[in-house]
């Protein structure tokens, strides 16, 4: 039990509150990065791998192009059907792998990106099916390789609607980036499970839900205004 | 310049099987502006699309400035696109980027460096008529400025090849005149070989030298317009002058006469009507300037029945018209 009455009370609140957001910030910072290295080349994949699609034919293979679109296409619904807090305890072994440990806040990013990696693919996949495909046959008019397809056309041109997609991405890592206490990741969530759950401060739970807000109404804005001004560039 | 040999392509399988191009030949000569016309569902944008193989025939061979694209490699072919601009009916430009921007795309994928690629797509803008319109955003402009900013970017890499792929289709009328002329001025000024498809047959009349009609999949003629202008039966000619269904005659005789180059300026109805002492009546005529050259037709109504005009009708051909029976009557 904490005694809002106490002395210490606020600066502790205060310190601890910072230590939590600091943790969140990080891991749903890294964790992002890590996100966007990993899902947009796979959500390219994902639709250039289909049918007509821009790599219908791997090293010159159209079966193997479909082979590899379905078992991304399996990879994606696998990690995107697994819920957050059994997939954290399942990747236990790998993330030990990679971090060399299982436990606090970076091992926590592992989970956070696995979790949103096939999130963010298919926002990346839905964003290039809206591009025209006329922009692609251009390209390939002007004999541009798949390669400078890519970067020159489809992706400045799903732009706009990949940085939408990019701001619901981080405000799921938020919200997945609360149950990381499991792992002891730290972080707001586990702020409001200590110290709201536990030891019954309603004062802490109100803070760490308003932080929580404040960041992804403020996320929600930025990337609201980086859409708008990409888009408006345009027309 | 651009040799189509016994083309064909079917898009499906099975009972969905739908055959785009069927055994297609086509020739079209260095330096002419060639036109494709045909009716919606025809294969024309199949047939455009081949030449360039962003359509991949079935079968046949594709043969672009003496190279057989249909045997290229990918890298092969993508250099010789670089040497073949194409326009699209809808433009397709990026929005992402300027009007400069779209037309240093095709000297950015050929590799030219930031400084000459800036200044040539500046001076192709200009060529075009956009050179005030450079920072603009496609966005911002009119269909005709958006086919403009297309036209640039098909000629930015000074290709020998233009592909139209109904470039003039989603331009209105006044528009539609000012990029056939450009197309024209391009052809002559840089030399440039045009293919162009198209539904309108004011497209073929105006810029075209040569054409072919695509129906079903199949040409079905083909040739230097004032060659088809002459051939009887032409069905192309008979679209480029259309006279309307014929009206009923009565036992008089009605023909179709098809004049181009040299006589269209001869007085031949009334010669006619004084030679032969005949009442010729005008039901319909049409004159227009197709490749340069003053063309057309009139269709007249002599009286009597074909049998009675045997000699004004030899008379006529005598004097290198094209004489053709409406109506289907006797011959």
């Amino acid at each position: 039990m904490i005694d809002p009455n106490s002395p210490d009370f606020w600066s502790e609140l205060i310190e601890v509150l910072l230590v939590g957001t600091g943790q969140t910030l990080y891991m749903v910072g890294v964790a992002l990065i890590v996100t966007i290295i990993v899902g947009l080349p796979l959500g390219i994949l994902l639709v250039g791998t289909e049918r007509n699609g821009l790599f219908s034919s791997v090293f010159g293979s159209r079966a193997l192009a479909a082979t590899v679109n379905r078992v991304l296409e399996l990879v994606v619904n696998f990690g995107r059907s697994v819920p957050f807090i059994i997939l954290m305890i399942a990747v236990i072994p790998f993330t030990r792998l990679v971090v060399g440990t299982f436990i606090g806040s970076t091992a926590a990013i592992v989970p956070l990106s696995l979790v949103a990696i096939p999130f963010f693919a298919r926002m990346v996949e839905i964003s290039l099916r809206e591009v025209d495909a006329g922009l692609t046959e251009a390209a390939h008019s002007i004999g541009a390789s798949r390669w400078q397809i890519v970067r020159k056309v489809l992706v400045p041109e799903a732009l706009p609607g990949m940085v939408l997609g990019l701001a619901t991405t981080v405000t799921s890592i938020i919200n997945f980036s609360a149950m990381v206490g499991i792992v002891a990741g730290g972080g707001l969530g586990d702020v409001a499970f200590r110290y709201s759950y536990q030891r019954y401060s309603n004062i802490h739970m109100i803070a760490v839900i308003l932080i929580i807000f404040l960041i992804v109404q403020a996320l929600a804005a930025i990337a609201a205004h980086f859409a708008r001004r990409l888009s408006h560039a345009r027309t | 310049m651009i040799s189509l040999r016994h083309v064909s392509k079917t898009f499906g399988s099975g009972p969905n099987a739908v055959p785009a191009l069927a055994d297609v030949d086509l020739d079209v000569a260095e330096g002419e502006i060639f036109g494709v016309v045909g009716q919606s569902g025809a294969g024309k944008s199949t047939l455009i699309r081949t030449v360039n193989l962003l359509e991949l025939p079935d079968s046949g061979t594709v043969t672009v400035a003496g190279r057989e694209l249909t045997r290229a490699t990918d890298s092969q072919l993508r250099i010789a696109r670089q040497g073949i601009g194409m326009v699209f009916q809808h433009f397709n430009l990026l929005t992402s980027r300027s009007v400069t921007g779209n037309v240093e795309l095709a000297l950015e994928v050929v590799g030219v460096e930031a400084r000459e690629r800036r200044r040539r797509a500046l001076e192709i803008l200009d060529l075009v008529g956009l050179g005030s319109k450079a920072e603009a955003r496609p966005g911002q402009l009119s269909g005709g400025q958006k086919q403009r900013v297309g036209i640039a970017r098909a000629l930015a890499t000074r290709p020998s090849i233009l592909l139209s792929d109904e470039a003039t289709s989603a331009l209105d009328p006044e528009t539609t005149r000012s990029i056939l002329e450009l197309l024209g001025r391009i052809n002559r000024e840089l030399g440039l070989t045009v293919l162009l498809i198209t539904h309108e047959m004011d497209v073929i009349k105006s810029v075209c030298r040569s054409a072919a009609l695509l129906e079903a999949g199949s040409i079905v003629e083909s040739g230097p317009l004032a060659d088809l202008i002459r051939a009887p039966g032409s069905k192309l000619a008979r679209d480029l002058f259309p006279l309307g269904d014929v009206p009923p005659h009565h036992g008089n005789t009605v023909i179709d006469i098809t004049f181009s180059g040299g006589v269209a300026d001869r007085p031949v109805v009334s010669q006619l009507a004084r030679a032969h002492g005949l009442d010729v009546s005008i039901l319909g005529a049409i004159v227009e300037t197709v490749a340069g050259n003053q063309a057309g037709r009139t269709r007249l109504e002599l009286p009597g029945p074909p049998a009675a005009n045997a000699a004004p009708i030899a008379d006529l051909r005598g004097q290198g018209l094209l004489v053709e029976l409406a109506g289907g009557d006797a011959r």
